[in-house]
């Protein structure tokens, strides 16, 4: 069970990613996208959920339980090769479900103090 | 003036998955969930079979909504629910159609209902997109 406490807290991620030509190009490869220079809209999915991953399983939840339950993305600035991201994850909400918590974690792609991408993902930890 | 008008139904588009294409994905995306590639793994978690990342099938959407926007800079909102997973049998192409219906169109943006099918089951649910004109 994720302690109450943590919802609404704001965890600022510890390092910054340098988004790389070649991470933009096999992302949009794998999707069969034709543009392989931009970041395709689902691209920064590479870079929240692993900061979600490390907030929630420091926060004792088992990532071995979970299920994607849904996801949203607001995009205000391309993502490109060379931008330097910080990325901060907040926990939204949390509930309990048929014994499943369900958690909504908000992550903002954070480029030269601006938030360039915004990802919600709500993930299901199966009883 | 906009290209699209409201109500109108999008050309659709048919995306192959298979193990292959499963593969790449984790690799492009980091997500190397055995779920996805090891059959005997998924089946021991109660599986049917292997399953596609929900992300690849919103991914494969998302390119859809970039083809209609014209590129993939013009896509500002996307959002799905996860409601069917995608299985991936050993040596089979799988056919995921994508369509949508444009449902709104201001000056600058259009708002489309994207549905998404695999054997003609609906494998996300409200999925929704905004473009820029």
């Amino acid at each position: 069970m994720l302690n109450p406490d943590l919802v609404g807290r704001t965890f600022a991620g510890a390092t910054s990613t340098t988004i790389t030509a070649e991470s933009i190009a096999a992302f949009a490869l794998a999707l069969g996208e034709p543009e392989t220079h931009l970041a395709p809209p689902t691209f920064a999915i590479t870079i929240s959920l692993e900061q979600s991953q490390s907030v929630l399983v420091e926060s004792g939840l088992d990532w071995s339980r979970v299920v994607h339950g849904d996801q949203r993305f607001s995009i205000y600035k391309q993502l490109v090769a060379g931008m330097q991201i910080q990325c901060d994850s907040t926990i939204e909400s949390a509930r309990v479900m048929a014994g499943n918590e369900i958690i909504t974690v908000r992550s903002d792609l954070i480029e030269s103090g601006e938030t360039a991408v915004s990802s919600w993902s709500t993930l299901v930890f199966r009883a | 003036m906009s290209i699209f008008k409201v109500g109108e139904v999008l050309p659709s588009k048919t995306y192959i998955i298979n193990r292959a294409s499963l593969v790449t994905y984790a690799n492009a995306s980091g997500d190397q969930n055995p779920i996805h590639q090891d059959e005997a793994f998924a089946k021991s978690v109660g599986l049917e079979n292997v399953i596609a990342h929900g992300m690849y099938t919103m991914g494969l959407v998302g390119q859809y909504v970039s083809s209609m926007a014209g590129s993939s800079s013009k896509v500002r909102e996307f959002s799905a629910r996860f409601t069917k997973p995608v299985v991936v049998p050993a040596g089979v192409n799988v056919e995921l159609v994508v369509s949508a219906t444009v449902v709104e169109l201001t000056d600058e943006v259009a708002r489309l209902e994207i549905t998404a099918t695999c054997n003609e089951v609906k494998v996300l649910g409200m999925a929704k997109a905004v473009i820029l004109l």
